[in-house]
């Protein structure tokens, strides 16, 4: 037995401990935001908080996440309350295929959380670990630049 | 009764009147040509209806786009699918506008082989063209329908009514919504060639920019794509892959995939292998196991990659006349003359492949996000040896495609053991560096140029021939379906045939649309490669349009004339001009940054002759000691025709841009004897964050009361061509070999 | 009398100690120049592999930044020094900077206004090399795109905050002449010998440093540790336990994969690819020069590795670790395994060394991802695995390649790294 605090919910799964916490998420806890791109930490699209840094679940076996707070971008916000930055998405239409994008949000996330102030360049560093085929770069930039003009406030 | 009509045979118009003139070109005396099926013909259907607009040539019956009722309300059915572009929604639009209705009212349907229109493919920049047009037609007509229904138990004229959110009002304040007045109306009839008129200047939808309506669930983690599917008691599958293109297994230690923890089954049939589990994790591991005990002959040999353009022009190969006119001296005098390469290249889908499979009480039925659900149940029908009709495919987005990637292969996989364990729905996910290895790639071509100038500066002489493999794989018998290979009764891929122009395969956009008295142009489409070639946006467009470009500059210097004039003092067509000039004066051309290493360059396309244009104009600098190349702006002019959602096409241009951006700078396969390297984003790197372009703007031409042309893919060739021209002029260095930034190129440009 | 000689005698003192000092820490101004001559090629292709030997932009080149403008953080016991612009912007770079002057910075470490240079830049190497490698070096630098960019003020704790003192650390360290080839050896061993000791400036990580920052002569190439990553040894690299060859180290030195070794890291990562911008026989020469360098102490031996059979809990619980964290990569029959035939986690440097140093560094930074080009990415993993996890997987892994000679000091030492990544 493995207990997981996902979303400011404990959960008692039955899993192994070398499971990584992205099939766990998605196949015991019934998520979908984070997403399979690579396992291999390259791409960025199963970037999830884990004590408020953004990793890879991907490559984070649910046998080191004892004690520790996990976060997806279901904890961001709904539909029908999105948070600031699903806000920004939507009102930006930043996504295509939108297959990358619920990392990118994470990661975004993340950034703001610590610095409410990025500049372009610290913005730019800081996405660099996730990809987005569809070249949606300019709206994903533009969108976690609308949130900065904001305050910054996630 | 008098309704005003006109011809919004969209599609067609634009295809005779700019088809015409290329079609001209192709059937001049003396060039035989083999006429393909167009990539996005609607494969395995036969055309019902030629004088209809759009695809209501495949599929003429109204009711195969929409249906009314009173349970369901309204509901339009499209045979495209969502492949990221938005076009889900803008086809709503396109329905909600002709049928005056507020899109909420509509219950929308993608392909579904059970439900929707067969048009083929959701490729080659079509889905508007094609279904856009056929819905814009379809639904206006079946509003006519209901208005002559009303008006006639009304006994009303048609002019006196008023529909308001699928109600007919008449004068006296009676009502009927469009579910009753369906009630008598035989939907199950043949379009007609003339649909009722609507001025573009009254449109509420079309040419407004409709939220899309998958964007909310996908930034908030709703289940979106079919990777997201959950089944009752469904399985997960991986499979196992050998090591190489014509590797046979020998054997495999199936009592260790035995030991693994949980139920894990090995589905078996010749080369093919893969496991299945309760537990996704558990069918990764299994995987990996059956990776370490699986045993296989050594395969087919990989070329050298240092000299894949050179073998390129020495494999059989069927040489196809593309374009020929006047009189070609030989040799050319004063000729400037080019050889350019291009690499083998990925999709690269950010999601790998995934499918699921059901096989339940005789009917297998399959989501899968390929994009043509209908050549696809064939395939797989033959493959699994059922009748078509007991196959079933339903679309369910998966990550951005852009073309032919594994999308079809994985749904065979899923067919392939959802066959072997009847019962039970399979979620077969490919792993990177499956979806890497295994999936068709973009064409390694070669093109050579010779082009010279009259006394005036005026273009002249053009000779042009290509190299490469097919850019068409798609799935027209069991045969290409990767899968099938595998087998033990093996399916062998149908013969390869180019796409025909004007569309084009490697030759799309091979003909340049300058005027130029003098032309040749020939592909040789090479028929035997180590690697599977298929369909990647825009197919040949990208090197063909950055060769004819770069040549366009080299001759405008050697013109001594500017670049843009020069384009300019070779078209006619006022909606290229206007494209070229609007670039030019929102970027001030020719405005140049200071400060070392920068450098500006221009570019233009028109899409296959046919369709978008595009101009297109970059600045960057090149760091010459590093070789990084930074693009500081980009200003594009583009002109669908008819704009249908507005930030729909400017997201798509914007992506373009930086999708182009990537395959030119950084992109190329990278293998050698000892395999593929580029199995993951490390062997294969893409444009990230830091390199992004600093600016992009993109101007929109709208054309009310033209035909679509299509947006998806007019970008990648001029972008390209945009990079390559601005290097020159930054660095005084004609790159001729894409990608254009690989590792080491700034040692040409000295220290 | 008396009274006044001992006045007249402290007095005397006072001003000679005062002229001393004045003579030990003053330096001239060395006039600026705006012209430069236009270099040909041959000189700037001479001069640009001078200065990718001496790794001049690993230090130079901040992270995003521009070519050789400076900015990167250089963090010393001393404090925070940032690294200046050498593009030849006039202003904020070394456009002013006359041949001259950029001689006395490379030889003495004395910036062209005559203030003194931390020694962090390598002077004591470059002032080995020849006169002709500087003057083909200065003409690359002069040729470079010029650009307007200051970095931060330097963070340096008193009292090496006032630079003159650096004059007193010169006094000890700063000596010796441009390298003469010995000539009992090859001319690749002279060249090597050149590259490893001049520009190169290999023993700046790879010797103990000493108190006051300086390296220990007597101890030179014997290891160092720098930015928390072990700069392992240099000498009897053929007669270790692992030996390396020729072809192994030169595919190290240039950022490719060493068979049974693995691949470059940490800081040694940017030098191995200015390395590789180096012709091949530069990279043999360096090779045959290391590999040349015998054993110096008498130390026994450490025994063979032998791989454990029975693993302790804390490794089965690194094996599971493994699994869900490496295995996609490291796995047996993982796609980096079999098709780029990159060794077993267990075969490699990181895991053999004596210190686990290097290993948790790798772990927990990674490698970084290239965009333009491919490379040898590792992602980090300092979020997603806390000490005791990267303990664990480290004693799997030390169990599976070295488990006769365990790791003892695992927890201080990853404990220790952690701490010195806190700091900003």
């Amino acid at each position: 037995m493995i207990t997981l605090d996902i979303n400011g919910k404990t959960h008692e799964l039955d899993i192994a401990d070398d499971m990584p916490l992205l099939y766990a998420l998605r196949n015991q806890v019934g998520l979908n935001g984070a997403k399979y791109g690579c396992g291999l930490g390259q791409c960025g699209a199963c970037t999830v908080l884990v004590n408020d840094k953004p990793v890879f679940s991907c490559l984070t076996p649910c046998g080191a996440l004892a004690g520790k707070s996990v976060r997806t971008v279901e904890s961001l916000g709904s539909v029908d309350q999105p948070g600031p930055l699903q806000k920004a998405f939507i009102d930006e239409q930043a996504a295509q295929c939108g297959y990358c994008i619920a990392g990118m949000i994470v990661r975004a996330q993340a950034l703001l959380e610590a610095n409410p102030h990025p500049d372009d360049e610290t913005i730019r560093r800081h996405m660099a670990p996730n990809l987005c085929r569809c070249g949606t770069h300019v709206r994903i930039f533009a969108a976690i630049k609308s949130v900065v003009a904001q305050g910054g406030k996630v | 009764m008098k309704n005003p009509t006109q011809n919004v045979n969209l599609s067609r118009r634009a295809f005779v009147i700019n088809g015409a003139l290329v079609m001209g070109f192709a059937m001049l005396p003396g060039i035989p040509r083999a006429f393909a099926d167009t990539e996005v013909d609607t494969l395995g259907t036969t055309i019902l209806a030629p004088d209809l607009p759009g695809s209501l040539r495949a599929t003429p019956y109204l009711d195969a786009w929409i249906r009314i009722d009173a349970k369901d309300g309204i509901t339009v059915y499209t045979g495209k699918v969502e492949l990221g572009t938005g076009v889900k929604t803008a086809l709503l639009q396109i329905a909600a506008e002709r049928l005056e209705v507020s899109p909420g009212l509509i219950r929308f349907l993608t392909a579904d082989t059970a439900l929707t229109p067969n048009e083929g493919y959701t490729a080659g920049s079509h889905t508007i063209v094609d279904s856009g047009t056929a819905l814009f037609n379809a639904a206006a007509q079946v509003r006519q329908l209901l208005l002559e229904s009303a008006a006639r138990q009304w006994q009303r004229s048609i002019d006196s009514l008023t529909t308001r959110d699928a109600v007919i009002y008449d004068t006296q304040g009676r009502s009927m919504t469009y579910a009753q007045a369906v009630v008598g109306v035989q939907l199950h009839r043949f379009a007609s060639a003339n649909s009722p008129f609507k001025p573009a200047g009254s449109f509420t939808l079309i040419g407004k920019s409709l939220p899309r309506l998958d964007i909310p669930a996908k930034v908030s983690g709703g289940a979106a794509y079919v990777q997201d599917m959950r089944l009752p008691d469904m399985l997960h599958a991986r499979v196992i892959r050998p090591p190489r293109r014509g590797s046979q297994l020998l054997e495999i230690d199936e009592a260790a995939l035995r030991q693994l923890p949980g139920e894990v089954k090995l589905v078996r049939n010749g080369s093919y292998l893969a496991v299945v589990a309760t537990d996704e994790w558990l069918a990764v591991k299994a995987m990996r196991e059956g990776y370490a005990k699986a045993r296989w002959t050594e395969g087919n040999p990989l070329p050298d990659s240092t000299h894949i353009h050179q073998l390129l022009t020495e494999l059989p190969a069927r040489r196809y006349p593309v374009s020929a006119k006047g009189d070609l001296p030989q040799p050319l005098p004063r000729a400037y003359k080019a050889r350019v390469t291009k690499q083998y290249l990925m999709h690269g889908s950010i999601g790998p492949s995934c499918a699921v499979a059901w096989f339940k009480d005789g009917t297998l039925t399959v989501w899968t996000h390929t994009q043509g659900v209908y050549p696809l149940r064939a395939g797989i029908a033959e493959m699994v040896g059922l009748p078509v009709a007991q196959v079933r495919c339903i679309h369910a987005e998966g990550s951005g495609c852009y073309g032919h990637n594994g999308a079809d292969d994985a749904a065979a996989d899923a067919a392939l053991i959802a066959m072997a364990i009847p019962g039970k729905p399979i979620r077969v996910q490919w792993m990177r560096e499956q979806e890497n290895l295994w999936e068709p790639y973009s064409s390694a071509m070669l093109a050579e140029v010779e082009a010279g100038l009259d006394d005036s500066g005026r273009l002249r002489d053009w000779k042009y021939e290509l190299w490469s493999t097919p850019h068409n794989e798609r799935i027209v018998n069991a045969g290409r379906l990767l899968p099938a290979w595998l087998l033990a009764n093996p399916f062998t891929p149908a013969p390869s045939v180019p796409i025909a122009q004007p569309e084009g395969d490697g030759d799309r956009n091979a003909v340049p649309l300058y005027e130029i008295p003098n032309l040749k142009v020939d592909m040789n489409f090479v028929l035997t490669m180590p690697f599977r070639t298929s369909a990647m946006r825009s197919l040949g467009a990208h090197i063909n349009i950055f060769a004819i470009e770069s040549t366009v500059d080299e001759l405008a210097a050697r013109a001594t004339i500017d670049p843009v004039q020069f384009r300019l003092n070779h078209l006619s067509d006022p909606r290229a001009r206007a494209v070229v000039e609007r670039v030019a004066a929102e970027f001030r051309w020719p405005h140049k940054a200071t400060g070392p290493g920068s450098g500006i360059g221009f570019a233009f396309a028109r899409y296959k002759n046919i369709m978008g244009y595009c101009a297109i104009a970059v600045q960057l600098h090149v760091q010459r000691q590093t070789g990084q190349v930074m693009i500081d702006r980009v200003v594009a002019a583009v002109d669908v025709g008819q704009i249908v959602s507005p930030d729909g096409l400017l997201n798509q241009i914007q992506g373009g841009i930086v999708q182009s951006a990537s395959w030119t700078l950084y992109e190329r396969i990278l293998y050698d004897a000892s395999g593929m390297h580029s199995f993951d984003w490390s062997g294969y790197p893409i444009m990230r964050f830091p390199d992004l372009p600093q600016q992009v703007e993109v101007h929109m031409i709208d054309q009310p009361d033209q035909p679509f042309l299509g947006a998806a893919e007019i970008v990648q060739g001029p972008m390209a061509a945009a990079l390559g021209n601005a290097i020159n002029d930054a660095t005084g260095k004609r790159l001729l070999d894409l990608p254009l930034a690989r590792r080491g190129w700034q040692d040409a440009l000295g220290s | 009398m008396k009274r006044k000689t001992i006045i007249g005698a402290v007095l005397a003192i006072g001003v000679a100690g005062l002229g001393f000092a004045f003579w030990m820490m003053w330096r001239p101004e060395i006039a600026t120049v705006s012209q430069h001559l236009n270099a040909d090629r041959e000189t700037l292709d001479r001069g640009r592999r001078v200065v990718e030997a001496g790794d001049c932009a690993v230090c130079h080149t901040r992270p995003g930044g521009a070519y050789m403008a400076g900015g990167l953080p250089l963090v010393t016991p001393f404090g925070t020094l940032f690294t200046t612009n050498i593009t030849p912007d006039p202003q904020s770079g070394i456009g002013q900077w006359s041949l001259d002057a950029f001689e006395r910075a490379m030889r003495e470490g004395i910036a062209r206004d005559g203030h003194f240079l931390y020694p962090a830049f390598p002077y004591v190497h470059y002032r080995k090399l020849s006169d002709a490698d500087i003057a083909d070096a200065y003409a690359f630098l002069m040729s470079v795109d010029p650009i307007k960019y200051t970095a931060p003020e330097n963070h340096m704790v008193f009292p090496m905050n006032f630079r003159p003192l650096v004059s007193f650390w010169n006094l000890l360290f700063l000596h010796g002449d441009p390298l003469e080839p010995l000539p009992n050896r090859s001319a690749q061993w002279n060249r090597g010998r050149y590259l490893v000791e001049g520009a190169g400036h290999c023993s700046s990580c790879h010797s103990p440093l000493n108190l006051i920052g300086g390296e220990k002569g007597s101890e030179l190439f014997n290891g160092g540790v720098v930015d928390g990553w072990t700069a392992p040894a240099l000498h009897g690299m053929t007669e270790a336990q692992h030996p390396w060859n020729e072809a192994q180290l030169v595919a190290y030195l240039t950022g490719e994969v060493a068979e049974g070794h693995g691949a470059a890291a940490g800081p040694m990562l940017p030098v191995s690819l200015s390395i590789a911008q180096l012709p091949a026989e530069d990279a043999h020469a360096i090779a045959q020069y290391i590999l040349d360098l015998k054993k110096t102490s008498s130390d026994a031996p450490s025994p063979p590795c032998t791989s454990g059979v029975k693993p302790s809990a804390t490794a089965l619980r690194g094996a599971a670790l493994f699994e869900g964290a490496c295995a996609s990569c490291h796995g047996r029959a993982a796609p980096m395994r079999v098709i780029e035939s990159r060794p077993a986690l267990a075969n490699t440097s990181a895991v053999r060394a004596d210190s686990p140093r290097n290993l948790i560094q790798t772990i927990l930074q990674g490698i970084p991802m290239s965009s333009a080009a491919s490379s040898h990415y590792m992602p980090a993993f300092a979020h997603n695995l806390d000490d005791t996890h990267v303990a664990a997987l480290a004693e799997y892994l030390r169990n599976e390649s070295c488990a006769n000679r365990p790791w003892t000091d695992l927890d201080k030492t990853i404990k220790s790294i952690r701490a010195q990544e806190q700091q900003p």
